[in-house]
């Protein structure tokens, strides 16, 4: 039996921390150690995105990092995104533009969207598309996905 | 009211929660004093399970174990018969068959304890394709491995030998798998007091009749809860019953504990359903001039090792099988054969886009072969009102189909770019390009006489807060159900969409308005509760708590106060023209049916023989469309799945088990491989949907894979007939003798 | 997740002397970079290791510096960093299409160069952009360090030449001659996240009417990455009006060893080796 170690971070600006094994995935101590359940499982291989996280100012798949590499990050998760109840930009966009479905892969979406324009992107649909091709949708055909991150570069540059 | 609720782009009710990351999905509920269940499965495809052995190193006596020997009920997950059990009980037909479950509080210990049972088995010679099966060399099922037969035909004998122009082919088509993005997962509480069900899923009370057989208990000690649903596309209609089998077995030993069984990716896709493979034999005649003359189709399903839902799913493929032409010689002969990889199920479209595909990808193939216009040909045979279909359906629908395919043309720019793509093709090692398309209708609600069987039920009731709640069985897996309740209710209410609730799922308070499946949610369930929201408000107004133009929430108020109750209920009740008579297969197949012409553009790599889709145009007629923004989202939706399905989704096959299951390696298109999808809609109200409605949910998936096939007929020349067209199976197809190298 | 988190334990050391140090005593500790490929196997349960040694935190192995003939790029630099650095995007421009070709974004920020090398897999897509540029990897241990050819690192499948008690922490990319064409090409049916069903890198100096100059490498054909010497030999130097196409084609074929499996199948991969071959050269013309 491995021995925990005290993993603390800073989650969506708020200082905490947990006491895990050093390879938990960093997935589940958000999910069941933080109760953090808007970041989901969709595949457990870093394929789908639906973990997709923003670790150190990088999206990352939260499924394929052990929680001892996130010793001392800055992690923002889609808990993080609203303020004051109030949805973000780009959480508006996706509303409007009917870019969740099911829901399932919406956190993730939304955090790859948001990883694209905190890099003053995308440009254009070829871009979004480009960008987002790591976060797996089966609703929606991502039409309405790539509209809404477009939109909310465009009204809100 | 500013706008009519019915046909405005209202925002999705629960869309705010699921961008907030507030959606609880099942895996998301913390509950205390959870085991978790994990599954001991089948490493083979056939055999006899002779016993199981408990390994090293795992402190069994914490875990809570159940065999079949444990289930107090019928060992089986009740549908159409009871032929599947829920455990392994000696025999083993497929691979992955659940055979043992255990369940534990650490989830960790469980998944590793699963590793440590083994499984001593005498293995059995095993049945593992479509083809197979019709050797019967091994019989798995009956005399000859046939689950189910159909028989359709229509006009008198054809002589074949007398025919000018004869055309055949054989098309095939492999399973899918669904790729909802939640895995399965259900929680059970369970003991012999009651039990509670809960999870992802789409039919409640199918859940709640299967565990009615198992645990041997009264339907009113049977409560079963639909919990946020990560999607489902038909593969949560049938087995989320046995994983809440399962759950329900586990928590029933354990005393009643709360037990969650969450499938992670690769149980999900190894074990669970898919898309059910099939092979279709077409041979057509047609005059010189390119008059349909005769079809003769043999549409073959591979059942997969239970009868489960094929013979329906085999119905609605056979009722397709001809496709939107008027023909006066059909004969269409189908069969569902047993094999022995796990049983496939229902998948959006069900059966329908396997014949579909079929038939389309002929008539372009005669088309070339006849030295026509794919077009022309087909505006020569499409059903027109009043033509007569395969199983004798005079057809009611006001569809023009020649006006659907020329918008879709126009607005791919058939005639403008065809003879730019020639130009192009004189061009060596560049991409070649291609335009297909394919005319398609899909039936919707029930076959035949199902919904008269189904007899649904939904009703809508008042609140002493002056607001109105729908109660209807039908669940929100994403397709926007909740939504467009809404909007009907308040369209027939005659409130603000706010005023509206709708229920959550749950058998211990909405009725019977069955299965969320065959695109009968808005046209069957949703004239449901139309009809009940307008028996509602009638009786308010016959009371004399509402006057026309009066405020319906204060009149509920009042009549609330008044009189206690206020609730209406519909029951469903046939079209009057819907005549059925199963035994013959004739008559009205569907009460209504969708009307589509999808087009693609293709360009096809001449180098790598990779196949893109460069633009996809969906036409489609359905009625009156309740929500514009939900209503492109499911068709762009399902046009994405069935462009994965014709290029790239393979599941590949190893001694009956699927060796690709894993998302690395089973390819769903990205956003980077997908066109922007363009949808269009013709809208001629259906007179027996709520507002006018038809549904929509499966026919986009029934339209792209022939248009892409066929647009890739266009850029190569090649008769591509097998799914998905891999690159491998292009260049086979292109290059066939071609020394490698 | 079917992994054992409980069962497995990791050293994290501070520097990279204390890292060589650790390694020096447990050669058996299976070294941890980016996670992007291990954390994989290791939650289906289908990774025997249960002790890690922790690298990511190694400061030391994430930069690059280019210097006037080379790019020196620290083990645990990423894909991203790899294709954002102006030199290597001016000189080096099949590293960057290599690195935009794996996974997707998320995968890029976060996965090592060093880790894909030492993960050892043929369908891998830096290697052949590696074996075109004839790169150089650093193996160091306590014992001190050493330069090998990339194109000897990879013994076998999923095997490579490092001491159990080295590890891999620089790779040395000289810069090819300006002037020269580079072609990189992943095929791997859908446009991101996706391994390689096969994929060819090239490189290509012409001068005087001449192929002066020619590498080229493939992946997913072989057990390894593999340069392909064959079809070079018959290239080199031939006149570019004429190329000698079928020879190369021909001679590519025993450069090659592709097998079937899940994602593709040999033949396949030896047709479409031969015709990205076209292609690459038709790129030169």
């Amino acid at each position: 039996m491995a021995e925990k170690i005290l993993l603390w971070m800073t989650v969506n600006g708020e200082a905490r921390s947990a006491e895990v094994f050093p390879m938990a995935r960093l997935l589940d101590v958000i999910r069941e150690d933080w109760g953090l359940t808007g970041t989901k499982e969709g595949c457990g291989e870093g394929e789908c995105g639906a973990c997709s996280v923003i670790l150190d100012g990088v999206l990352v798949n939260a499924c394929l990092i052990p929680a001892v590499q996130a010793q001392g990050g800055e992690l923002l998760t889609v808990e993080g995104l609203a303020r004051k109840g109030e949805l973000d930009p780009l959480q508006e966009a996706f509303l409007h533009h009917g870019g969740a479905q099911c829901g399932f892969c919406t956190p993730g979406m939304l955090m790859a969207g948001t990883h694209l324009l905190a890099q003053g992107g995308p440009g254009d649909e070829a871009e979004a598309r480009a960008g987002l091709a790591g976060n797996l949708c089966r609703c929606t055909g991502y039409n309405r996905i790539v509209d809404a991150v477009l939109a909310a570069r465009r009204e809100h540059p | 009211m500013a706008q009519s609720p019915i046909g405005s782009p209202v925002l999705r009710r629960e869309g705010g929660a699921k961008l907030a990351g507030a959606t609880q999905y099942t895996d998301d509920l913390r509950i205390p004093g959870l085991l978790h269940g994990v599954t001991v499965r089948s490493p083979v495809a056939r055999g006899r399970l002779r016993a199981v052995h408990f390994g090293e190193g795992i402190p069994w006596e914490e875990f809570t174990i159940v065999r079949a020997a444990d289930i107090p009920g019928r060992n089986a997950v009740a549908h159409i018969l009871e032929d599947q059990p829920c455990l392994v009980d000696g025999e083993i037909r497929h691979a992955e068959e659940a055979v043992l479950l255990l369940a534990h509080e650490d989830r960790a210990l469980a998944e590793l304890a699963r590793t440590r049972v083994r499984l001593d088995f005498e293995a059995l010679p095993a049945v593992l394709s479509l083809d197979e099966a019709l050797e019967t060399r091994e019989r798995v099922w009956g005399e000859d491995n046939t689950f189910k037969r159909i028989l359709i035909e229509k006009g008198d004998p054809f002589d074949w030998a007398a025919a000018p122009r004869v055309h055949e082919g054989t098309y095939r088509t492999g399973a899918q798998e669904h790729v909802y993005i939640e895995p399965n997962a259900m929680i059970a509480e369970a003991s012999p007091d009651g039990v509670l069900a809960r999870g992802s899923l789409q039919c409640p009370y199918y859940v709640h009749h299967s565990l009615q057989a198992l645990l041997g208990l009264p339907p009113e000690r049977i409560r079963v809860v639909q919990l946020d649903t990560g999607g489902g596309f038909g593969g949560k209609e049938d087995f989320p019953s046995m994983i809440a089998a399962h759950a329900a077995l586990l928590s029933w030993k354990a005393g009643g504990r709360p037990v969650k069984i969450a499938y992670d990716r690769e149980e999900d896709m190894a074990c669970t359903t898919k898309r059910h493979p099939s092979r279709t034999r077409i041979r057509s005649a047609f005059a010189p001039d390119g008059t349909l003359l005769a079809l003769e189709i043999e549409f073959i399903l591979d059942g997969g090792a239970y009868l489960t839902l094929s013979p329906v799913v085999l119905s609605r493929g056979a009722l397709h099988a001809s496709g939107p032409y008027r023909c006066g010689h059909i004969r269409i002969e189908a069969r569902a054969v047993a094999t022995n990889t796990p049983p496939h199920g229902a998948f959006r479209g069900f059966g329908a886009p396997q014949s579909l595909f079929a038939i389309e990808r002929h008539m372009t193939e005669a088309a070339r072969r006849l030295g026509m216009d794919p077009a022309e040909l087909r505006r020569k045979n499409l059903l027109r009102p009043g033509d007569t279909m395969a199983t004798g359906q005079v057809l009611r629908d006001a569809v023009d189909l020649p006006a659907l395919m020329d918008r879709a043309l126009a607005e791919i720019g058939y005639r403008e770019k065809r003879p730019l793509d020639a130009r192009l093709h004189e061009r060596p090692g560049r991409p070649r390009r291609g335009i297909g398309f394919a005319v398609f209708m899909h039936g919707g609600g029930f076959t035949g006489g199902g919904e008269v069987f189904l007899g649904s039920v939904a009703a809508v009731e008042g609140t002493v807060e002056g607001r109105f709640r729908v109660l209807a069985a039908s669940t929100e897996i994403g397709q926007g159900a909740t939504t467009v309740f809404g909007q009907i209710a308040a369209e027939a209410l005659g409130c603000p969409l706010e005023a509206v609730e709708v229920a959550r799922p749950d058998t211990a308070v909405v009725p019977n308005s069955g299965p969320t499946v065959a695109s009968r949610t808005t046209q069957v369930v949703g004239k449901l509760i139309f009809d009940a929201a307008l028996a509602l408000r009638k009786t308010l107004l016959e009371s004399g708590h509402l006057a026309e133009g009066g405020d319906v929430s204060a009149a509920a108020r009042a009549f609330i106060a008044a009189r206690g109750a206020l609730r209406a209920e519909s029951r469903y009740q046939k079209p009057p023209f819907v005549q059925w008579d199963d035994a013959a297969y004739r008559g009205d197949a569907y009460a209504t049916y969708a009307w589509a012409c999808y087009a693609a553009e293709v360009s096809a790599d001449s180098r790598t023989y990779e196949v893109r889709v460069e633009d996809f145009v969906a036409v489609q007629e359905v009625g009156r469309v309740v929500n514009p923004t939900l209503a492109a989202g499911q068709i762009e939706g399902g046009v994405a799945q069935g462009i994965g399905w014709a290029l790239s989704e393979e599941v590949v096959w190893r001694d009956g088990r699927m060796a690709n299951a894993q998302m690395t390696n089973y390819l769903i298109p990205t956003s980077a491989d997908l066109p922007r999808i363009r949808a269009f809609f013709e809208e001629s109200p259906y007179p027996y949907g709520p507002g006018g409605a038809k549904g929509i949910g499966e026919l986009p998936m029934d339209g792209p894979a022939p248009a892409i096939l066929n647009a890739v007929q266009e850029a190569l020349g090649v008769e591509a007939r097998e799914l998905p067209l891999t690159p491998e199976r292009l260049l086979d197809l292109v290059e066939p003798e071609a020394a490698d190298g | 997740m079917r992994g054992q988190p409980s069962a497995c334990e990791v050293h994290t050391p501070e520097t990279l002397a204390g890292a060589l140090a650790f390694r020096a005593g447990n050669p058996d500790w299976r070294p941890l970079a980016g996670g992007t490929d291990l954390m994989v196997p290791f939650a289906a349960g289908r990774l025997g290791d249960q002790r890690f040694l922790n690298l990511w935190g190694l400061r030391e192995l994430k930069g690059i510096l280019a210097s006037e003939d080379a790019v020196l790029i620290g083990a645990l630099a990423s894909y991203r960093a790899i294709a954002a650095h102006p030199v290597i995007q001016a000189r080096l421009p099949n590293l960057v299409a290599s690195a935009r070709a794996t996974g997707a974004l998320a995968i890029q920020g976060r996965g090592t160069l060093g880790g894909n090398l030492v993960n050892g897999s043929p369908a891998a897509d830096s290697p052949p952009s590696l074996l075109v540029y004839e790169a150089e990897v650093e193996l160091a241990s306590v014992r001190g360090g050493r330069w090998i050819p990339y194109a000897a690192f990879h013994t076998g499948y999923r095997a490579n030449a490092m001491a159990p008690d080295e590890l891999l922490t620089c790779i040395r990319v000289p810069l090819p001659p300006e002037g020269g064409v580079h072609y990189f090409r992943k095929v791997g049916t859908r446009q991101a996240q996706a391994i390689a069903k096969l994929s060819l890198a090239g490189w290509a100096l012409p001068r005087q009417g001449r192929l002066a100059e020619i590498r080229l490498a493939l992946g997913s054909v072989a057990p390894v990455p593999v340069r392909a010497l064959h079809a070079e030999t018959v290239l080199r130097g031939a006149p570019l009006s004429a190329l000698p196409l079928s020879a190369a084609r021909e001679a590519l074929q025993a450069d090659i060893a592709p097998i079937d499996d899940l994602r593709s199948s040999a033949r396949y991969r030896r047709r479409v080796a031969g015709n990205l071959l076209e292609e690459a050269l038709a790129a030169l013309i």
